[in-house]
Protein backbone atom coordinates (compact mmCIF):
# COMPACT_ATOMS: atom_id res chain seq x y z
CA UNK A 1 0.00 0.00 0.00
CA UNK A 2 2.77 2.15 0.94
CA UNK A 3 4.48 1.70 -2.05
CA UNK A 4 1.70 2.95 -3.98
CA UNK A 5 0.89 5.94 -1.88
CA UNK A 6 4.61 7.45 -2.30
CA UNK A 7 4.84 7.31 -5.89
CA UNK A 8 1.20 9.20 -5.66
CA UNK A 9 2.14 11.83 -3.93
CA UNK A 10 4.74 12.68 -5.70
CA UNK A 11 2.48 12.64 -8.66
CA UNK A 12 0.23 14.43 -6.99
CA UNK A 13 2.73 17.34 -5.91
CA UNK A 14 4.43 17.40 -9.31
CA UNK A 15 0.69 17.82 -10.60
CA UNK A 16 -0.10 20.96 -8.06
CA UNK A 17 3.40 22.48 -8.97
CA UNK A 18 2.45 21.88 -12.34
CA UNK A 19 -0.78 24.22 -11.59
CA UNK A 20 0.85 26.52 -9.76
CA UNK A 21 3.54 27.28 -12.11
CA UNK A 22 0.71 28.06 -14.92
CA UNK A 23 -0.62 30.46 -13.27
CA UNK A 24 1.61 33.06 -11.97
CA UNK A 25 1.34 35.81 -13.86
CA UNK A 26 4.85 36.89 -15.04
CA UNK A 27 7.18 34.61 -14.83
CA UNK A 28 6.69 31.65 -16.95
CA UNK A 29 9.10 29.16 -17.82
CA UNK A 30 10.05 28.30 -21.31
CA UNK A 31 9.11 24.89 -21.45
CA UNK A 32 12.36 22.45 -22.34
CA UNK A 33 12.90 23.48 -25.70
CA UNK A 34 11.41 26.76 -27.45
CA UNK A 35 12.18 24.86 -30.92
CA UNK A 36 9.78 25.57 -33.61
CA UNK A 37 8.73 21.58 -33.65
CA UNK A 38 8.34 21.44 -29.40
CA UNK A 39 5.51 24.58 -29.95
CA UNK A 40 2.18 23.70 -30.02
CA UNK A 41 0.52 26.30 -32.57
CA UNK A 42 -2.93 27.23 -33.57
CA UNK A 43 -1.95 26.46 -37.17
CA UNK A 44 0.73 23.95 -37.55
CA UNK A 45 4.31 24.94 -38.38
CA UNK A 46 3.03 28.95 -38.75
CA UNK A 47 3.24 31.68 -36.25
CA UNK A 48 -0.18 33.02 -36.62
CA UNK A 49 -0.43 36.21 -35.08
CA UNK A 50 -3.31 38.85 -33.98
CA UNK A 51 -3.63 42.80 -34.52
CA UNK A 52 -6.50 45.14 -34.79
CA UNK A 53 -7.79 46.55 -38.18
CA UNK A 54 -6.92 49.14 -39.44
CA UNK A 55 -3.27 49.15 -38.38
CA UNK A 56 -2.01 52.58 -37.93
CA UNK A 57 1.20 53.96 -37.72
CA UNK A 58 3.72 54.19 -36.51
CA UNK A 59 2.80 50.82 -35.08
CA UNK A 60 2.18 49.26 -38.43
CA UNK A 61 3.60 50.64 -42.07
CA UNK A 62 4.46 49.72 -45.77
CA UNK A 63 0.45 50.86 -46.51
CA UNK A 64 -2.05 48.80 -47.57
CA UNK A 65 -0.75 45.63 -49.37
CA UNK A 66 -3.67 42.20 -49.01
CA UNK A 67 -7.16 41.93 -47.58
CA UNK A 68 -8.30 42.96 -45.27
CA UNK A 69 -5.59 44.95 -44.02
CA UNK A 70 -6.69 49.03 -44.15
CA UNK A 71 -3.96 51.62 -43.24
CA UNK A 72 -1.10 49.43 -43.45
CA UNK A 73 -0.66 46.15 -43.66
CA UNK A 74 1.21 44.40 -40.53
CA UNK A 75 2.33 41.52 -43.04
CA UNK A 76 4.85 43.67 -45.03
CA UNK A 77 7.43 43.86 -41.75
CA UNK A 78 7.30 48.11 -41.79
CA UNK A 79 6.55 49.97 -38.62
CA UNK A 80 7.68 49.30 -35.03
CA UNK A 81 5.12 45.87 -34.13
CA UNK A 82 5.48 44.37 -37.40
CA UNK A 83 9.15 44.81 -37.31
CA UNK A 84 9.04 43.36 -33.65
CA UNK A 85 7.04 40.52 -34.40
CA UNK A 86 8.95 38.89 -37.33
CA UNK A 87 12.28 39.63 -35.17
CA UNK A 88 10.15 37.31 -32.67
CA UNK A 89 9.16 35.24 -35.02
CA UNK A 90 12.79 34.98 -36.72
CA UNK A 91 14.81 34.41 -33.27
CA UNK A 92 11.77 31.76 -32.84
CA UNK A 93 12.81 29.98 -35.70
CA UNK A 94 10.17 31.04 -37.83
CA UNK A 95 10.84 32.69 -41.63
CA UNK A 96 9.03 35.37 -42.59
CA UNK A 97 6.63 33.10 -44.89
CA UNK A 98 5.89 31.13 -41.59
CA UNK A 99 3.99 34.14 -40.53
CA UNK A 100 0.32 34.74 -40.92
CA UNK A 101 -1.64 37.46 -39.48
CA UNK A 102 -4.68 37.61 -38.48
CA UNK A 103 -7.44 39.94 -37.47
CA UNK A 104 -7.92 40.06 -33.76
CA UNK A 105 -10.13 43.53 -32.55
CA UNK A 106 -9.02 44.25 -28.92
CA UNK A 107 -12.56 42.98 -28.33
CA UNK A 108 -12.23 39.45 -29.40
CA UNK A 109 -8.74 39.42 -28.12
CA UNK A 110 -9.35 39.75 -24.01
CA UNK A 111 -12.83 37.72 -24.43
CA UNK A 112 -12.01 34.10 -23.29
CA UNK A 113 -11.71 30.84 -24.67
CA UNK A 114 -9.63 29.69 -27.32
CA UNK A 115 -7.74 32.24 -29.82
CA UNK A 116 -7.27 32.73 -32.88
CA UNK A 117 -3.59 33.95 -32.97
CA UNK A 118 -0.66 32.40 -31.46
CA UNK A 119 0.39 36.22 -30.19
CA UNK A 120 -1.18 39.14 -30.15
CA UNK A 121 0.85 42.70 -30.74
CA UNK A 122 -1.85 45.26 -30.41
CA UNK A 123 -0.34 48.16 -28.22
CA UNK A 124 -1.61 46.38 -25.02
CA UNK A 125 -0.39 48.18 -21.48
CA UNK A 126 0.46 45.30 -18.82
CA UNK A 127 -1.43 45.26 -15.82
CA UNK A 128 -1.56 43.28 -12.80
CA UNK A 129 -5.76 42.57 -13.13
CA UNK A 130 -5.16 41.89 -17.11
CA UNK A 131 -2.50 39.58 -16.43
CA UNK A 132 -5.16 37.50 -14.86
CA UNK A 133 -7.04 37.36 -18.21
CA UNK A 134 -4.41 36.91 -20.65
CA UNK A 135 -0.62 36.10 -20.37
CA UNK A 136 1.34 38.78 -21.04
CA UNK A 137 5.43 38.88 -22.60
CA UNK A 138 8.01 40.82 -21.03
CA UNK A 139 8.17 44.33 -22.10
CA UNK A 140 8.58 45.09 -26.19
CA UNK A 141 7.96 49.17 -25.60
CA UNK A 142 7.95 51.11 -22.46
CA UNK A 143 5.41 53.55 -23.09
CA UNK A 144 4.33 57.16 -21.46
CA UNK A 145 0.72 58.43 -21.95
CA UNK A 146 0.13 61.86 -24.31
CA UNK A 147 -2.08 64.58 -24.48
CA UNK A 148 -3.04 65.83 -27.98
CA UNK A 149 -5.29 68.56 -28.45
CA UNK A 150 -5.99 71.30 -31.51
CA UNK A 151 -3.64 74.52 -31.93
CA UNK A 152 -4.06 77.74 -30.64
CA UNK A 153 -7.13 76.40 -27.94
CA UNK A 154 -6.61 77.35 -24.74
CA UNK A 155 -5.84 74.17 -23.48
CA UNK A 156 -2.76 73.81 -25.83
CA UNK A 157 -0.85 76.16 -23.41
CA UNK A 158 -1.12 74.46 -19.96
CA UNK A 159 1.80 73.13 -18.22
CA UNK A 160 0.34 70.84 -15.50
CA UNK A 161 -1.83 67.86 -14.71
CA UNK A 162 -3.91 70.21 -12.14
CA UNK A 163 -4.31 72.58 -15.06
CA UNK A 164 -6.18 70.32 -17.17
CA UNK A 165 -8.81 69.31 -14.73
CA UNK A 166 -11.65 72.00 -16.28
CA UNK A 167 -11.50 70.50 -19.49
CA UNK A 168 -13.43 67.98 -21.77
CA UNK A 169 -10.73 65.04 -22.30
CA UNK A 170 -11.72 61.66 -24.27
CA UNK A 171 -9.00 58.41 -24.67
CA UNK A 172 -9.60 55.61 -26.58
CA UNK A 173 -11.58 52.36 -25.37
CA UNK A 174 -9.43 49.18 -24.28
CA UNK A 175 -6.51 51.58 -23.31
CA UNK A 176 -4.77 52.75 -20.10
CA UNK A 177 -4.92 56.42 -21.16
CA UNK A 178 -8.88 56.43 -20.03
CA UNK A 179 -7.93 54.89 -16.87
CA UNK A 180 -5.24 57.50 -16.57
CA UNK A 181 -7.55 60.74 -17.54
CA UNK A 182 -9.60 59.48 -14.13
CA UNK A 183 -6.78 58.48 -12.05
CA UNK A 184 -4.28 60.80 -12.70
CA UNK A 185 -6.27 64.24 -13.89
CA UNK A 186 -9.42 63.58 -12.52
CA UNK A 187 -11.62 66.20 -14.32
CA UNK A 188 -14.04 67.95 -13.21
CA UNK A 189 -16.21 66.97 -16.65
CA UNK A 190 -17.01 63.42 -17.31
CA UNK A 191 -14.16 61.94 -19.85
CA UNK A 192 -15.60 60.83 -22.95
CA UNK A 193 -14.33 56.62 -24.28
CA UNK A 194 -14.18 55.98 -28.00
CA UNK A 195 -14.67 52.61 -29.52
CA UNK A 196 -11.64 53.04 -31.96
CA UNK A 197 -9.06 55.95 -32.72
CA UNK A 198 -11.40 57.25 -35.30
CA UNK A 199 -14.03 58.40 -33.61
CA UNK A 200 -11.65 59.92 -30.72
CA UNK A 201 -10.02 61.70 -33.61
CA UNK A 202 -13.46 62.46 -34.73
CA UNK A 203 -14.29 64.17 -31.55
CA UNK A 204 -11.26 66.17 -30.71
CA UNK A 205 -11.75 67.49 -34.46
CA UNK A 206 -14.86 68.47 -33.79
CA UNK A 207 -14.42 70.35 -30.51
CA UNK A 208 -16.70 67.68 -28.86
CA UNK A 209 -13.58 67.32 -26.51
CA UNK A 210 -10.88 69.71 -25.44
CA UNK A 211 -8.01 67.13 -25.40
CA UNK A 212 -7.20 63.84 -26.66
CA UNK A 213 -5.49 60.78 -24.37
CA UNK A 214 -3.35 58.54 -26.47
CA UNK A 215 0.49 56.83 -26.10
CA UNK A 216 3.16 59.56 -27.26
CA UNK A 217 4.23 57.44 -30.21
CA UNK A 218 0.48 57.67 -31.15
CA UNK A 219 0.19 61.16 -30.29
CA UNK A 220 2.88 61.82 -32.82
CA UNK A 221 0.86 60.06 -35.73
CA UNK A 222 -2.19 61.90 -34.35
CA UNK A 223 -0.95 65.26 -35.05
CA UNK A 224 1.12 64.83 -38.07
CA UNK A 225 -1.30 63.14 -39.90
CA UNK A 226 -4.29 62.97 -38.59
CA UNK A 227 -5.37 66.29 -37.44
CA UNK A 228 -2.74 68.50 -38.86
CA UNK A 229 -3.67 71.50 -36.76
CA UNK A 230 -2.85 69.41 -33.66
CA UNK A 231 -0.34 69.66 -31.04
CA UNK A 232 1.07 67.45 -28.15
CA UNK A 233 0.51 69.49 -25.14
CA UNK A 234 2.84 66.99 -23.77
CA UNK A 235 3.49 63.87 -21.81
CA UNK A 236 2.79 62.14 -18.49
CA UNK A 237 5.65 60.07 -16.54
CA UNK A 238 4.22 56.97 -15.59
CA UNK A 239 4.19 56.41 -11.82
CA UNK A 240 5.06 53.34 -9.92
CA UNK A 241 6.06 50.92 -12.32
CA UNK A 242 6.52 52.18 -15.75
CA UNK A 243 3.88 51.50 -18.04
CA UNK A 244 4.73 48.91 -20.85
CA UNK A 245 3.53 47.46 -23.88
CA UNK A 246 3.59 43.42 -23.83
CA UNK A 247 2.44 40.55 -26.14
CA UNK A 248 -0.81 38.60 -25.48
CA UNK A 249 -1.43 34.94 -25.18
CA UNK A 250 -3.66 32.84 -23.95
CA UNK A 251 -3.06 32.10 -20.27
CA UNK A 252 -1.18 29.04 -19.99
CA UNK A 253 0.45 29.02 -23.73
CA UNK A 254 3.88 28.21 -23.06
CA UNK A 255 5.04 30.30 -25.87
CA UNK A 256 5.01 33.37 -23.59
CA UNK A 257 8.44 31.47 -21.84
CA UNK A 258 10.03 31.26 -25.68
CA UNK A 259 8.70 34.77 -27.05
CA UNK A 260 10.29 36.07 -23.63
CA UNK A 261 13.72 34.33 -24.43
CA UNK A 262 13.45 35.81 -27.91
CA UNK A 263 13.01 39.64 -26.42
CA UNK A 264 15.61 38.81 -24.01
CA UNK A 265 18.17 38.00 -26.89
CA UNK A 266 16.88 40.78 -28.74
CA UNK A 267 17.46 43.26 -25.79
CA UNK A 268 20.73 42.20 -25.42
CA UNK A 269 22.09 42.33 -29.02
CA UNK A 270 20.51 45.76 -29.57
CA UNK A 271 17.96 44.70 -31.94
CA UNK A 272 14.90 46.15 -30.30
CA UNK A 273 16.72 49.34 -29.54
CA UNK A 274 17.28 49.24 -33.44
CA UNK A 275 13.94 48.79 -34.43
CA UNK A 276 13.05 51.51 -32.03
CA UNK A 277 15.65 53.97 -33.92
CA UNK A 278 13.94 52.93 -37.24
CA UNK A 279 10.47 53.44 -36.67
CA UNK A 280 10.21 55.51 -33.73
CA UNK A 281 12.60 58.11 -34.80
CA UNK A 282 10.18 60.80 -34.89
CA UNK A 283 8.93 59.88 -31.81
CA UNK A 284 11.09 63.01 -29.94
CA UNK A 285 10.71 64.39 -26.38
CA UNK A 286 7.63 66.33 -25.64
CA UNK A 287 7.21 68.36 -22.09
CA UNK A 288 6.55 66.49 -19.28
CA UNK A 289 3.46 67.92 -17.36
CA UNK A 290 3.40 67.03 -13.65
CA UNK B 1 -28.91 22.04 -19.86
CA UNK B 2 -27.37 23.84 -17.00
CA UNK B 3 -25.50 21.11 -16.17
CA UNK B 4 -23.90 20.87 -20.03
CA UNK B 5 -22.85 24.21 -19.19
CA UNK B 6 -21.37 24.45 -15.89
CA UNK B 7 -19.79 21.12 -16.58
CA UNK B 8 -17.94 22.08 -19.99
CA UNK B 9 -14.69 22.15 -20.33
CA UNK B 10 -14.45 26.13 -20.68
CA UNK B 11 -16.18 26.82 -17.52
CA UNK B 12 -13.97 27.60 -15.22
CA UNK B 13 -12.68 30.02 -17.60
CA UNK B 14 -16.33 31.53 -18.71
CA UNK B 15 -17.28 31.34 -14.79
CA UNK B 16 -14.32 33.75 -14.06
CA UNK B 17 -14.98 36.26 -17.26
CA UNK B 18 -18.56 36.56 -16.95
CA UNK B 19 -19.85 35.52 -13.35
CA UNK B 20 -17.04 37.34 -10.92
CA UNK B 21 -19.14 38.61 -7.78
CA UNK B 22 -16.17 40.45 -6.74
CA UNK B 23 -15.77 42.45 -10.10
CA UNK B 24 -19.55 42.84 -10.02
CA UNK B 25 -19.41 44.46 -6.79
CA UNK B 26 -16.36 46.75 -7.62
CA UNK B 27 -18.18 48.30 -10.97
CA UNK B 28 -21.94 48.13 -9.84
CA UNK B 29 -21.29 52.08 -8.68
CA UNK B 30 -19.53 53.68 -11.13
CA UNK B 31 -22.09 51.59 -13.76
CA UNK B 32 -25.12 52.53 -11.56
CA UNK B 33 -24.17 56.62 -11.89
CA UNK B 34 -23.42 56.17 -15.36
CA UNK B 35 -26.77 54.80 -16.05
CA UNK B 36 -28.03 57.36 -14.89
CA UNK B 37 -27.34 59.37 -18.40
CA UNK B 38 -29.34 56.55 -20.09
CA UNK B 39 -32.26 57.30 -17.88
CA UNK B 40 -31.86 60.87 -18.82
CA UNK B 41 -31.69 60.24 -22.51
CA UNK B 42 -34.30 58.14 -22.22
CA UNK B 43 -36.49 60.76 -20.64
CA UNK B 44 -35.87 63.82 -22.41
CA UNK B 45 -35.98 61.45 -25.97
CA UNK B 46 -39.56 60.25 -24.61
CA UNK B 47 -41.19 63.49 -24.45
CA UNK B 48 -40.34 64.92 -27.57
CA UNK B 49 -41.03 61.67 -29.67
CA UNK B 50 -44.31 61.60 -28.14
CA UNK B 51 -45.61 64.77 -29.24
CA UNK B 52 -43.72 65.04 -32.69
CA UNK B 53 -44.64 60.87 -33.80
CA UNK B 54 -48.55 62.48 -33.18
CA UNK B 55 -48.11 65.67 -34.99
CA UNK B 56 -46.45 63.30 -38.02
CA UNK B 57 -49.43 60.45 -37.75
CA UNK B 58 -52.10 63.81 -37.80
CA UNK B 59 -50.26 64.91 -41.03
CA UNK B 60 -49.96 61.72 -42.65
CA UNK B 61 -54.02 61.51 -41.59
CA UNK B 62 -55.13 64.48 -43.39
CA UNK B 63 -57.31 64.03 -46.17
CA UNK B 64 -57.33 65.16 -49.52
CA UNK B 65 -55.42 65.64 -52.92
CA UNK B 66 -54.26 69.37 -51.12
CA UNK B 67 -52.49 67.85 -48.45
CA UNK B 68 -50.64 64.95 -50.83
CA UNK B 69 -47.15 66.79 -50.43
CA UNK B 70 -47.67 66.61 -46.64
CA UNK B 71 -48.70 63.06 -46.74
CA UNK B 72 -45.70 62.10 -48.93
CA UNK B 73 -42.74 63.80 -46.71
CA UNK B 74 -44.27 62.31 -43.82
CA UNK B 75 -44.50 58.71 -45.43
CA UNK B 76 -40.70 59.62 -46.90
CA UNK B 77 -39.47 60.83 -43.64
CA UNK B 78 -41.47 57.65 -41.73
CA UNK B 79 -40.01 55.01 -44.35
CA UNK B 80 -36.65 56.24 -44.24
CA UNK B 81 -35.92 56.42 -40.19
CA UNK B 82 -37.32 53.49 -39.66
CA UNK B 83 -34.77 51.75 -42.75
CA UNK B 84 -31.56 53.08 -41.51
CA UNK B 85 -30.20 51.64 -38.45
CA UNK B 86 -30.14 53.40 -35.52
CA UNK B 87 -26.41 53.15 -34.98
CA UNK B 88 -25.85 54.24 -38.24
CA UNK B 89 -28.12 57.71 -37.92
CA UNK B 90 -26.56 58.03 -34.54
CA UNK B 91 -22.90 58.10 -35.75
CA UNK B 92 -24.15 60.61 -38.79
CA UNK B 93 -25.13 62.77 -36.77
CA UNK B 94 -23.01 62.93 -33.56
CA UNK B 95 -19.73 63.30 -35.76
CA UNK B 96 -21.34 64.80 -38.62
CA UNK B 97 -22.86 67.51 -37.57
CA UNK B 98 -20.70 69.15 -35.14
CA UNK B 99 -17.93 68.96 -38.00
CA UNK B 100 -20.18 71.08 -39.87
CA UNK B 101 -18.91 73.80 -37.30
CA UNK B 102 -21.36 76.10 -37.44
CA UNK B 103 -22.04 78.76 -34.76
CA UNK B 104 -24.57 78.32 -32.24
CA UNK B 105 -25.13 73.90 -33.13
CA UNK B 106 -24.35 72.08 -30.02
CA UNK B 107 -21.08 69.85 -29.94
CA UNK B 108 -22.51 67.80 -27.34
CA UNK B 109 -22.69 63.89 -27.95
CA UNK B 110 -25.64 63.44 -25.65
CA UNK B 111 -27.28 66.23 -27.16
CA UNK B 112 -27.27 64.30 -31.04
CA UNK B 113 -27.41 60.88 -29.32
CA UNK B 114 -31.21 62.40 -27.62
CA UNK B 115 -31.82 64.05 -31.42
CA UNK B 116 -31.16 60.73 -33.29
CA UNK B 117 -33.14 58.55 -31.32
CA UNK B 118 -35.90 61.63 -31.31
CA UNK B 119 -36.04 61.35 -34.92
CA UNK B 120 -35.79 57.57 -35.45
CA UNK B 121 -38.51 57.20 -32.89
CA UNK B 122 -40.59 59.80 -33.91
CA UNK B 123 -40.95 57.72 -37.00
CA UNK B 124 -41.71 54.17 -35.26
CA UNK B 125 -44.20 55.83 -32.30
CA UNK B 126 -46.10 57.73 -35.69
CA UNK B 127 -46.89 54.22 -37.46
CA UNK B 128 -48.54 53.26 -34.02
CA UNK B 129 -50.33 56.51 -33.62
CA UNK B 130 -51.63 55.93 -37.15
CA UNK B 131 -52.67 52.73 -36.47
CA UNK B 132 -54.77 54.19 -33.40
CA UNK B 133 -55.90 57.10 -35.98
CA UNK B 134 -57.17 54.69 -38.35
CA UNK B 135 -58.85 51.95 -35.80
CA UNK B 136 -61.50 54.66 -34.94
CA UNK B 137 -64.92 54.12 -37.09
CA UNK B 138 -65.10 57.02 -39.59
CA UNK B 139 -68.64 57.27 -38.34
CA UNK B 140 -67.35 58.81 -34.99
CA UNK B 141 -65.88 61.72 -36.68
CA UNK B 142 -68.70 62.21 -39.45
CA UNK B 143 -70.95 62.28 -36.18
CA UNK B 144 -68.58 64.60 -34.31
CA UNK B 145 -68.98 66.99 -37.59
CA UNK B 146 -72.68 66.51 -37.81
CA UNK B 147 -73.04 68.22 -34.13
CA UNK B 148 -71.00 71.18 -35.74
CA UNK B 149 -67.45 70.82 -34.56
CA UNK B 150 -65.04 71.28 -37.30
CA UNK B 151 -62.74 68.92 -39.01
CA UNK B 152 -60.01 69.66 -36.47
CA UNK B 153 -61.92 70.03 -33.01
CA UNK B 154 -63.07 66.46 -34.48
CA UNK B 155 -60.22 65.31 -34.04
CA UNK B 156 -58.77 66.63 -31.23
CA UNK B 157 -61.74 66.34 -29.03
CA UNK B 158 -63.41 62.63 -30.90
CA UNK B 159 -60.50 60.55 -32.40
CA UNK B 160 -56.92 61.64 -30.85
CA UNK B 161 -58.78 60.74 -27.33
CA UNK B 162 -59.55 57.04 -28.35
CA UNK B 163 -56.87 56.41 -30.54
CA UNK B 164 -54.50 57.08 -27.91
CA UNK B 165 -55.98 55.06 -25.43
CA UNK B 166 -56.37 52.24 -27.72
CA UNK B 167 -52.18 51.76 -28.50
CA UNK B 168 -50.70 52.74 -25.20
CA UNK B 169 -49.55 49.01 -24.66
CA UNK B 170 -47.80 49.27 -28.20
CA UNK B 171 -46.57 52.75 -27.07
CA UNK B 172 -45.02 51.38 -24.29
CA UNK B 173 -43.72 48.37 -26.05
CA UNK B 174 -41.99 51.23 -28.11
CA UNK B 175 -40.45 52.67 -25.39
CA UNK B 176 -39.25 49.88 -23.77
CA UNK B 177 -37.08 49.68 -27.22
CA UNK B 178 -36.04 53.15 -26.49
CA UNK B 179 -34.52 52.52 -23.29
CA UNK B 180 -32.19 49.71 -24.24
CA UNK B 181 -31.27 51.90 -27.97
CA UNK B 182 -30.46 54.53 -24.86
CA UNK B 183 -26.88 52.83 -25.06
CA UNK B 184 -26.30 52.91 -28.81
CA UNK B 185 -25.52 56.40 -27.77
CA UNK B 186 -22.21 55.77 -26.08
CA UNK B 187 -20.67 54.68 -29.49
CA UNK B 188 -20.54 58.63 -29.50
CA UNK B 189 -18.24 58.88 -26.55
CA UNK B 190 -20.83 59.43 -23.96
CA UNK B 191 -20.37 57.71 -21.13
CA UNK B 192 -23.73 55.96 -20.27
CA UNK B 193 -24.18 52.20 -18.68
CA UNK B 194 -22.67 50.36 -21.41
CA UNK B 195 -19.66 52.36 -22.32
CA UNK B 196 -18.83 52.55 -18.53
CA UNK B 197 -19.36 48.57 -18.23
CA UNK B 198 -16.58 48.26 -21.57
CA UNK B 199 -14.19 50.92 -19.72
CA UNK B 200 -14.49 48.45 -17.03
CA UNK B 201 -13.84 45.31 -19.06
CA UNK B 202 -10.61 47.06 -20.44
CA UNK B 203 -9.13 47.53 -17.80
CA UNK B 204 -9.45 44.12 -15.97
CA UNK B 205 -10.23 41.67 -19.32
CA UNK B 206 -13.13 40.92 -17.12
CA UNK B 207 -16.61 40.54 -18.69
CA UNK B 208 -18.84 40.49 -15.47
CA UNK B 209 -19.40 44.24 -15.55
CA UNK B 210 -21.40 43.77 -18.70
CA UNK B 211 -23.87 41.28 -16.55
CA UNK B 212 -23.86 45.38 -14.11
CA UNK B 213 -25.10 47.06 -17.22
CA UNK B 214 -27.41 44.49 -18.39
CA UNK B 215 -29.17 43.83 -15.00
CA UNK B 216 -29.34 48.09 -14.53
CA UNK B 217 -31.62 47.95 -18.11
CA UNK B 218 -33.35 44.93 -17.00
CA UNK B 219 -34.25 46.40 -13.66
CA UNK B 220 -36.35 49.50 -15.50
CA UNK B 221 -37.73 47.27 -18.64
CA UNK B 222 -39.32 45.09 -16.54
CA UNK B 223 -41.37 47.21 -14.52
CA UNK B 224 -42.12 48.95 -17.76
CA UNK B 225 -43.63 45.90 -19.44
CA UNK B 226 -45.41 44.67 -16.66
CA UNK B 227 -47.03 47.97 -16.67
CA UNK B 228 -48.18 47.51 -20.27
CA UNK B 229 -49.06 44.03 -19.10
CA UNK B 230 -51.61 45.18 -16.88
CA UNK B 231 -52.96 48.27 -18.93
CA UNK B 232 -54.23 45.73 -21.69
CA UNK B 233 -56.04 43.52 -19.15
CA UNK B 234 -57.38 46.44 -18.10
CA UNK B 235 -58.37 47.40 -20.64
CA UNK B 236 -59.75 44.28 -21.88
CA UNK B 237 -62.06 44.02 -18.87
CA UNK B 238 -63.41 47.35 -19.24
CA UNK B 239 -64.22 47.22 -23.38
CA UNK B 240 -65.62 43.64 -21.94
CA UNK B 241 -68.03 45.31 -19.05
CA UNK B 242 -68.67 47.83 -21.97
CA UNK B 243 -69.91 45.25 -24.23
CA UNK B 244 -72.24 43.27 -21.48
CA UNK B 245 -74.16 46.71 -20.53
Amino acid sequence: MRKILIPLAVVAAAVLAAVAGGRSEVAVAAPASCAKGNLTLVNDGRLTIGTDNPAFPPWFGGGEKTKPWKINDPGTGKGFESAVAYAVAKRLGFATSEVTWVYSPFARTIAPGRKAFDLGINQISYTPARAKVLAFSASYYNVNQAIVALKGTRIASIRSIAGLRGYKLGAQLGTTSYQFIVNRINPARTPSAFDDNTAAVTALKNRQIDGLIVDLPTAFYVTAVQVPNGKIVGQFASTGTQERFGMVFQRGNPLVGCVNNALAAMKRAGTLKRIQQIWLAKVTGAPVLK
Amino acid sequence: MVYAVTHSPGWPEVEAAFFDWGAYRDSFPAISRAFLLNVKIFLIAEAFILVFALLLAVLRSLPGPVFFPIRALSIAYADFFRGVPTILVIALLGFGAPALAIDGIPTSTTFWGIVSLVLIYTAYVSEVYRAGIESVHPSQEAAARSLGLTRSQALGWVVLPQAVRRVIPPLLNDFIGLQKDTALVGILGSVEAFKQSQIEVAADFNFTHYLVAATLFVAITIPLARFTDWLVARDRRRRQAGALA
